[in-house]
């Protein structure tokens, strides 16, 4: 009796546990699945409100979003593999790990899906091809011409990465650096990892400032870092001495940059981004569009993107957003 | 995990005057409570996504937690001697740059097993010698080697990775025995053997209860706590090892953040499958079927497209759960 019960209460609480997500699928529609590098990301969130864009506009095609909750390569591998458990047609990604995907990826590809990456990219073996939401050479001159513009007579600036490995933000650098002649008042002292945490980017933009004194202003390309350094700047009391810019979103960037503790900063429109992912995805899918060297993809509203030798294509230039425009941006992402 | 942690699991529980017979103790075990779960699991999947009874995508599934569970093993008899390595995930990091080296001087597939299966072991003998020898507190040693073994990974690797395994070393973590049979459930199920006979029908696995329940008076009975200890984390060291050959064979790369946070997931399984974390009691079997229930519920909520936050609470509440569940139970009983 004891043990009967034990078991029953048991299992219901499992079964509660399991079915109460369960959701009805829908066979007719396109099934693309947009996979972020971690969900509760506010970038990523706006790229899947790009999605669904897409998706109404399509009308034949059911979005869906999902991610692990680390930003590990690991995580993403058990998303995809439930992915293709489900035979869905299509998968978009922002890869945590240019390289550990490719294996599961290329599973994806044998089965039949349609595989893209999108932001940060899977290595060209695991996908059909990559959309770069700018060119690197443009965000790498971005970042640091955004440091300059304020600064005329010059100065210490230091870089707040994310992880030591991050594809993207690598390349930014690298191609920060390659232009670091055209600003020659510009002195880049530091480079420090704060790994897209708030608590750690926070921490590492401090030591920044108590390792340079002189320090002008801290470029930080990631979303996670540029406000943490902003709110670092703003504790130490030397907003105005110290500009925080790079890449982040109007919406968590708005009250620094109206407290002048950062006077611009650049990113590309994440919804454009999910927008155009998901429009290439569905031609890859559909067959309409092929994947390779030359081959142009349309993406609705956004025009077309052209693919390079290594099938990847961008999608626009970087936009600034300051004191004039981010209240008209803040509200959208 | 310090002898003076070691209170008595069990209080205030009468003394029955007979006997249970085998059957009904068997069927009252921690083990039957965790297979009821699994199956209850099992049959909530099937039922709630159409996609879960396919033999491909099951065995897609159990990379969930293959890896994962060699080492849970290793670490479950650990944490039955009253100690905790949590530097397993490093271990993995360190093993898996350790093979990247040897791949790019050349190695082939078998001296890359070895380079990983070494590296594993000696990771477990510095953590060993540590705890083992100078008596610091596992908890405090493998805390310290867990930044020790990743840092030495992101000194050699920093922001790039180790790629071009040989097309043989893939075969470890992509492969197939027979059928949907993978070849990293062929060696979980093997470890699975070889840890249950170990500690279930050796005399190393009745010492290993004895030090856990109590180390003193394990001493005193002539067991050479401090070599069996040692001899454990080597045993982990080595599992980990072997998890590293899978995950890089599996990955195709190597990056220093490989791995990370598997040492939680690791004492999750151990501690869901019914180890007592202040050590003296758990068994093998237990430790198995926590393993699939961890991977069937990841992999059922995956099916479902549940956000990883989600499953993360999901996973949080079961744990909870199923511990908690026989302490109220009993205490029910009492009143």
């Amino acid at each position: 009796m004891s043990i009967l019960k034990k078991a029953l209460t048991t299992a219901a609480l499992a079964t509660a546990l399991i079915a109460g997500s369960a959701h009805a699928q829908d066979g007719e529609k396109m099934r693309i699945a947009l996979v972020a590098k971690a969900l509760g990301i506010g970038f990523f969130e706006a790229a899947n409100k790009g999605a669904e864009e897409a998706a109404a506009e399509l009308g034949d095609v059911e979005i869906i979003y999902t991610g692990p909750t680390d930003t590990t390569a690991e995580g993403q591998i058990e998303v995809i593999n439930s992915l293709i458990a489900q035979k869905v047609d299509a998968i978009a990604i922002s890869a945590n790990d240019t390289d550990a995907l490719v294996p599961t990826l290329k599973k994806a590809m044998q089965r039949g899906i349609t595989v893209i990456s999108w932001d940060s990219g899977v290595a060209p073996e695991g996908r059909a091809m990559q959309l770069n939401p700018s060119s690197a050479p443009l965000i790498g001159n971005t970042i640091i011409k955004l440091a300059a513009d304020h600064l005329p007579e010059g100065g210490d600036v230091a870089v707040l990465s994310a992880t030591t490995t991050s594809t993207n933000q690598n390349t930014w650098i690298e191609e920060m650096n390659k232009v670091k002649g055209d600003y020659p008042n510009i002195n880049v002292v530091a480079t420090v990892y704060g790994d897209d945490l708030a608590d750690k980017s926070y921490r590492e933009a401090q030591g920044l400032m108590q390792s340079y004194p002189d320090l002008k202003a801290i470029i930080a390309p990631t979303s996670v870092g540029i406000v943490a350094a902003a709110q670092a700047v703003t504790d130490a009391g030397k907003v105005g001495q110290v500009n925080v810019t790079g890449l982040g979103l109007p919406s968590e960037m708005a009250g620094h940059v109206k407290s002048g503790a950062s006077q611009s900063f650049a990113i590309w429109n994440p919804i454009d981004l999910g927008y155009s992912a998901t429009m290439i995805a569905y031609h890859l899918a559909k067959g309409d569009a092929t994947a390779e060297p030359g081959a142009t993809i349309a993406i609705g509203r956004m025009g077309e993107v052209t693919l390079d030798d290594n099938t990847e294509a961008a999608m626009a230039d970087p936009f600034t957003y300051d004191a004039s425009n981010i209240d008209e941006f803040s509200s959208v992402f | 995990m310090s002898d003076a942690t070691e209170a008595p699991t069990h209080t205030g529980r009468q003394i029955p005057d007979r006997l249970q017979n085998p059957l009904t103790r068997a069927l009252q075990s921690w083990e039957a409570l965790l297979l009821v779960v699994a199956v209850a699991i099992f049959i909530a999947n099937s039922m709630a996504s159409p996609y879960f009874l396919d033999p491909w995508n099951l065995s897609d599934a159990t990379f969930n937690f293959t890896e994962k569970a060699m080492i849970a093993f290793a670490m479950a008899l650990l944490i039955i001697s009253g100690e905790i390595d949590l530097s397993v995930g490093a271990i993995i990091a360190l093993a898996s740059t350790a093979m990247g080296l040897a791949m790019q001087a050349g190695a082939g597939t078998p001296v890359l097993v070895l380079v990983g299966l070494a590296t594993g072991l000696l990771c477990g003998a510095f953590n060993g010698l540590l705890v083992a020898r100078f008596g610091l507190p596992s908890i405090v040693v493998t805390i310290g080697t867990m930044s020790l073994f990743r840092g030495i990974s992101y000194i050699v690797l920093g922001d790039s990775a180790f790629t071009g395994y040989p097309s043989g070393f893939a075969w470890f973590g992509q492969g197939y025995v027979f059928w949907v049979i993978t070849v990293e459930l062929v060696i979980f199920t093997i470890a699975a053997i070889i840890f249950g006979i170990l500690l279930h029908r050796t005399n190393f696995g009745r010492m290993v209860y004895a030090i856990g329940n109590n180390a003193t008076a394990a001493r005193f009975s002539g067991i050479r706590v401090e070599r069996i200890k040692f001899t454990l984390f080597l045993l982990t060291g080595l599992m980990s090892g072997i998890a590293a050959i899978c995950l890089t064979s599996r990955l195709g790369s190597t990056r220093p953040s490989i791995a990370a946070g598997f040492e939680l997931e690791v004492v999750t399984i151990v501690v869901l499958g019914g180890v007592s974390i202040l050590g003296g009691s758990g068994s093998i079997p237990g430790v198995v079927i926590a393993a699939l229930v961890m991977g069937l519920v990841t992999f059922g909520l995956g099916l479902l497209n549940v956000p990883g936050i989600v499953m993360s609470i999901i996973m949080g509440l079961l744990l909870i759960g199923v511990i908690a569940l026989p302490r109220l139970w009993s205490m029910a009983r009492r009143r």
